[in-house]
């Protein structure tokens, strides 16, 4: 049974590795931004899982509302799409 | 230059680092058995209950052992959204109606039933969170998430900042004020021994832990609450360049 139960924990953190680099790798920012909150969830169901209550409510409640609206506010107000050409950062100073 | 100067500083910072892990010894149990009364961890686990009279052993280690911590979190938080609302505020008379279409009758309706429910949610997770799992910064974010709704589903909703002003300042100043309480009666900061401390398990319980916990959720939810008002309120700026590969 504790085999079962570790092994769900295991496949959770996998799937959770693989919804971040998605969310790296997207170009569409509000894609990446809804996956960062897929990534808050599937956490807080990960710290459920460890017994840990108390940080999955706050990963719930900051992690997958506050932030991800917080972003997609952002990105209403700036730009949708990366762009490949942009200079990241400050460092655009060289031109 | 400047490259090798942040790779040297970087190198510098892995070494002291790695030393500094080096002489933990992974591998072992360093929480310690309940058993085994020399631990840190044990001495949380057994003497909680009889010293503060608190269910949660994890709120009385946030609020009451580590009270102080719990202080500068509060006023991370604080200032984080001070120094959001110092370049995103606006007046009154610069304010600028939301770009947005209004939202459908369904979002309104729906927004409309469930915040009053959302927030008795939050307020019940920072009263008992001396009894539950939860507590001021869980209740606080799921009241800002309700208020949340209300700003996205009503233009026309507004919160005043001089209420949540108010509210953030006198909960920091209780919050404050128990320590020192505690400083003056105990002997040390946020000292808990000297409240009255309730019967174990009941709401009234844990000395000032559970007004500790009230203060910091209203202070949370006011802050989270002003800082979503001000982001959502940020009027469009024309000088933003529009993105060339939209498709």
């Amino acid at each position: 049974m504790i085999y079962v139960y570790t092994g769900a924990i295991v496949l959770l953190a996998m799937l959770l590795v693989y919804v971040a680099l998605y969310a790296i790798r997207q170009k569409d920012l509000l894609y990446a931004v809804i996956a960062t909150g897929v990534v808050s969830l599937i956490l807080s169901i990960v710290f459920l899982m460890l017994q840990a209550p108390d940080v999955a409510l706050t990963e719930a409640a900051i992690g997958i509302a506050l932030t991800t609206i917080a972003f997609v506010i952002t990105i209403r107000n700036t730009a949708r799409y990366e762009n490949d050409n942009a200079q990241s950062g400050f460092n655009n100073k060289k031109e | 230059m400047k490259k090798f100067f942040v790779i040297a500083l970087l190198a510098i910072l892995g070494f002291y680092l790695t030393i500094a892990f080096l002489q933990i010894p992974f591998g072992q149990n360093r929480l310690g058995q309940p058993q085994d009364e020399a631990t840190v961890g044990a001495y949380y686990l057994n003497n909680t209950k009889e010293k503060s009279a608190v269910s949660n052993v994890v709120t009385a280690i946030v609020v009451n052992y580590r009270g102080f911590d719990t202080l500068g979190e509060v006023t991370v938080l604080f200032l984080a959204s001070t120094g959001l609302a110092s370049i995103l505020y606006r007046r009154k008379e610069e304010e600028v109606e939301r770009i947005n279409k209004p939202s459908s009758s369904l979002l309104q309706t729906g927004s409309k039933f469930l915040f009053p429910l959302v927030v008795l949610l939050g307020i019940y997770v920072f009263i008992h969170g001396h009894l539950t799992p939860g507590g001021g910064f869980q209740g606080g974010a799921i009241i800002a998430t309700g208020f949340l709704l209300m700003l996205i589903a009503y233009q026309k909703y507004h919160v005043s900042h001089s209420m949540l002003t108010w509210v953030e300042s006198l909960a920091g100043v209780l919050f404050v004020s128990i320590g020192l309480w505690g400083l003056i009666t105990g002997g040390t900061f946020l000292e808990n021994s000297y409240f009255p401390k309730g019967v174990l398990n009941s709401l009234i319980s844990g000395g000032a832990i559970p007004i500790i916990y009230i203060a910091v959720g209203f202070k949370v939810a006011a802050e989270l609450t002003g800082v979503l008002d001000i982001l959502l309120n940020t009027k469009e700026e024309k000088s933003v360049p529009s993105n060339q590969n939209e498709k």
